[in-house]
C-alpha cells in the first residue's frame, strides 16, 4: 500500500476502510445457502447432491475459462459463481439431466454475466439466465418432479441415497428414454409428482402449511423448505450484508396481491400463506431478487423493485398460464431496475426542487 | 460505363463476404430472424430475395438515366413490389407448405432494406452488368448468412437438417432455438464468430506490415 520512500503516506481518501469485501458478502452468502442445500440433498438424495456439483463446477470452470480467454485475472476466488451454480440448483428440478444442467451452467455465466464483463456488470441474475434458457429450451425436462423421499416416500429411507433418478443421467443431448432403451425394465413414468404448486393451479388442491413450510414437497431443488431459506435469509440481513427491505416488499406485497384475490373468491385462489411458502418466491425473495447487482440502489427504489416483483410474481401464479411466475418477475425487475434507480434518484442536499423559481 | 471502378471480382465478391449484408451490414433483419428456423425456408427466403434483388437491380440501372430524381425512390419501391408479388405466386404454386411458412414475409420483401439499399447505393450508378453483379453476390451473400443461421436452429431446434433427423430417435430439441429468442441468439452467435474472426485477421495482417517495415528498414 505505501508508496515509494515518503516518511508521511500521502493518499487521497477514504482513508478509513471496511474490512467487508465482496469476497466476504459472497463467502456469506454461500454459508447462508449451505443449510438449503444440505436439506435439499437429504429430502432428494444422490440425484440432487450430483446436480449441486455438477452446476456448481460448470459455473467455477466456466468463469476460470472466460476470464483466461478475455485474458483477465482469473475471479473464481470472489465466490460469485459458486453462488451462481449454487442457486442455478436450487432452482431445478432434483431429476434434472445433467447434461442440461451443464448447458444452463454455462449460459448463466458465459450469457448472463461474462458476455456483460463480469460480476457487476450483469443486469440480470445469472442463475436466473440460466434457469430462463432451460425452461425455454427443455420445457419437459424442467417440469418433471420427483416426489420428496422417492423412491420409498419415507424420511428415514436410504435408497434414496444409493440410487439415481433414471432422468439424472441421461446422454448428452438425449432425452431420458434412451437410458431406459439400454436398461431393460425401468420405467420413466416411475416418478412424476405434482408440485404443489402444479396442484393448486391445475386442480385446485393444497397442501399443509406445514409441510410447504418445513420442505416435505415436490419442487426444485432448494425452493421446498421456506424454513431454512428464511433462516439464511435472516442471517445474511442480521450481518447486513442484504437489504432487508427487497425480501419484506416482496413478501408483502405477495401477501396483500393474493389476498385480495382470496377475498374475490376463496373457492379458486389459494390462500396468503400457501402463496408465501409454495414455489420459488421465498428462495427468490431471500436470494436472488436480493443480489446487489441487479437491485436499485436507492431506499424508495428498492421498494418500488420489491413491489413489482411481489405482485407480478402472484398475478403469473393466479392469472397466467404458467404455475409459478417467480422466475420471470425477477428477471422483469431486473430489466427495471436501472429506470427506477434514474427515476427514484435523491434530490442532492442543497439542491433546488423541481419548478422552484431561480 | 468506363468509369474506372473496383474489378468485376471484387463486385461480387464484395456482397458474399467483405460486406455480406446479414453479418457485416446487419441489414434485412426481419427475415434473418423470422424465417429461419428451418432451412428450408431459409433457402426458400434467400433465394427469393436473390431473385427480387437481381431482377430489380437490373431493372433499376436499366431506367437509372430517365427516372427523375425526386421521384426515384417511388420507382424502386414499384419494381421491387413488382418482382415480389411474381415471387408470391410462384412459391403458391410450387409449394403450399413453404408459403405458409413464409407467410407474410413474401409480402415483407418489398421493404427489406438490403433491396432498397443496393438500388439506391449501387443500380442507380453503375451499369447494368456491373449492377447484376453486384446482386448476385449480395443475394449469395444474403441466402448464406440465412443457411447459417437456418441450419444451427433446424439441427439443435429440431436435430434434423432439411428434414432429415441426424441423431437418432431419443435426441432432445432445443425448443427455445425454434423460437424467436433462438434466432436473437444465433444470429448474436454468429455475429460474434464474424467479428472475431476478423478481429484476428486484422491483426495478423498489421503484424504482418509491421514485420515488413522492420525488415525495409
Amino acid at each position: 500500500m505505501s508508496v515509494g520512500t515518503h516518511a508521511i503516506d500521502i493518499r487521497t481518501s477514504p482513508h478509513i476502510k471496511g474490512r467487508v469485501t465482496t469476497d466476504t458478502i459472497m463467502l456469506n452468502v454461500v454459508y447462508a445457502l449451505l443449510p438449503v442445500t444440505a436439506f435439499a440433498v437429504f429430502v432428494f438424495g444422490l440425484s440432487a447432491f450430483l446436480l449441486v456439483i455438477v452446476t456448481t463446477g460448470t459455473c467455477v470452470l466456466t468463469e476460470h475459462v472466460l476470464c483466461k480467454l478475455a485474458r483477465k485475472p482469473s475471479t473464481v476466488s470472489d465466490y460469485s459463481a459458486v453462488i451462481t451454480g449454487l442457486l442455478l440448483a436450487l432452482t431445478l428440478p432434483p431429476g434434472f439431466p445433467l447434461w442440461m444442467a451443464i448447458v444452463g451452467s454455462v449460459i448463466s455465466i458465459g450469457l448472463g454475466k461474462a458476455l456483460f464483463g463480469g460480476l457487476g456488470m450483469n443486469p440480470f441474475n445469472p442463475a436466473l439466465v440460466g434457469r430462463a434458457f432451460l425452461q425455454a429450451a427443455f420445457p419437459v425436462a424442467i417440469t418433471t418432479w420427483t416426489p420428496a423421499f422417492w423412491p420409498e416416500m419415507q424420511i428415514w429411507s436410504t435408497e434414496r441415497f444409493t440410487s439415481i433418478v433414471l432422468p439424472t443421467v441421461s446422454l448428452p443431448f438425449m432425452r431420458p428414454e434412451s437410458v431406459a432403451s439400454f436398461i431393460n425394465g425401468i420405467t420413466i413414468d416411475g416418478f412424476s409428482g405434482a408440485t404443489p404448486l402444479s396442484r393448486m393451479k391445475f386442480d385446485h388442491e393444497t397442501t399443509s402449511i406445514i409441510d410447504l413450510f418445513v420442505g416435505m414437497t415436490a419442487g426444485s431443488t432448494g425452493e421446498t423448505s421456506s424454513a431454512l431459506i428464511i433462516l439464511g435469509g435472516v442471517y445474511l440481513m442480521a450481518r447486513r450484508m442484504m437489504n432487508w427491505r427487497i425480501p419484506v416488499a416482496i413478501l408483502g406485497s405477495a401477501t396483500v396481491v393474493s389476498g385480495i384475490f382470496y377475498a374475490l373468491n376463496s373457492e379458486i385462489y389459494p390462500t396468503p400463506l400457501f402463496v408465501l411458502f409454495s414455489g420459488g418466491l421465498m428462495l427468490g425473495a431471500m436470494f436472488m431478487a436480493s443480489d446487489m447487482v441487479g437491485s436499485p440502489t436507492t431506499p424508495l427504489g428498492v421498494w418500488i423493485y420489491g413491489i413489482l416483483i411481489g405482485s407480478v410474481t402472484v398475478v403469473i401464479r393466479l392469472k397466467g398460464g404458467l404455475p409459478e411466475g417467480t422466475m420471470y418477475a425477477i428477471l422483469l425487475g431486473n430489466a427495471c431496475t436501472p429506470l427506477i434507480d434514474n427515476l427514484t434518484q435523491p434530490r442532492i442536499f442543497g439542491a433546488r426542487k423541481k419548478g422552484e423559481r431561480k | 460505363m468506363s468509369k474506372a471502378g473496383p474489378s468485376q471480382a471484387s463486385i461480387f465478391l464484395n456482397g458474399l463476404w467483405k460486406e455480406n449484408p446479414v453479418f457485416v451490414q446487419v441489414l434485412g433483419m426481419c427475415p434473418v430472424l423470422a424465417v429461419t428456423n428451418s432451412v428450408r425456408n431459409a433457402i426458400a427466403m434467400g433465394l427469393s430475395t436473390m431473385f427480387v434483388l437481381v431482377m430489380s437491380s437490373t431493372l433499376v440501372s436499366l431506367v437509372r438515366n430517365i427516372v427523375p430524381k425526386q421521384v426515384r425512390i417511388a420507382t424502386y419501391i414499384l419494381i421491387i413490389s413488382t418482382f415480389v408479388t411474381i415471387v408470391d405466386y410462384v412459391i403458391k404454386a410450387v409449394s403450399i407448405p413453404v408459403y405458409k411458412a413464409l407467410g407474410p414475409f413474401i409480402a415483407l420483401i418489398v421493404v427489406n432494406c438490403i433491396i432498397l439499399g443496393r438500388a439506391e447505393a449501387f443500380a442507380s450508378k453503375n451499369s447494368v452488368y456491373r449492377s447484376i453483379l453486384d446482386a448476385f453476390g449480395m443475394g449469395i451473400g444474403f441466402s448464406f448468412a440465412l443457411l447459417c443461421l437456418g441450419a444451427v436452429r433446424e439441427i439443435l431446434g429440431a436435430g434434423t437438417f432439411l428434414g432429415v433427423p441426424l441423431f437418432g430417435p431419443y435426441f432432445e430439441p432445443w425448443i427455445i432455438f425454434l423460437l424467436p429468442s433462438g434466432g436473437f441468439f444465433t444470429l448474436g452467435a454468429w455475429l460474434l464468430a464474424f467479428s472475431l474472426w476478423k478481429e484476428r485477421r486484422t491483426r495478423k495482417a498489421t503484424l504482418a506490415a509491421e514485420h515488413a517495415q522492420e525488415l525495409a528498414s
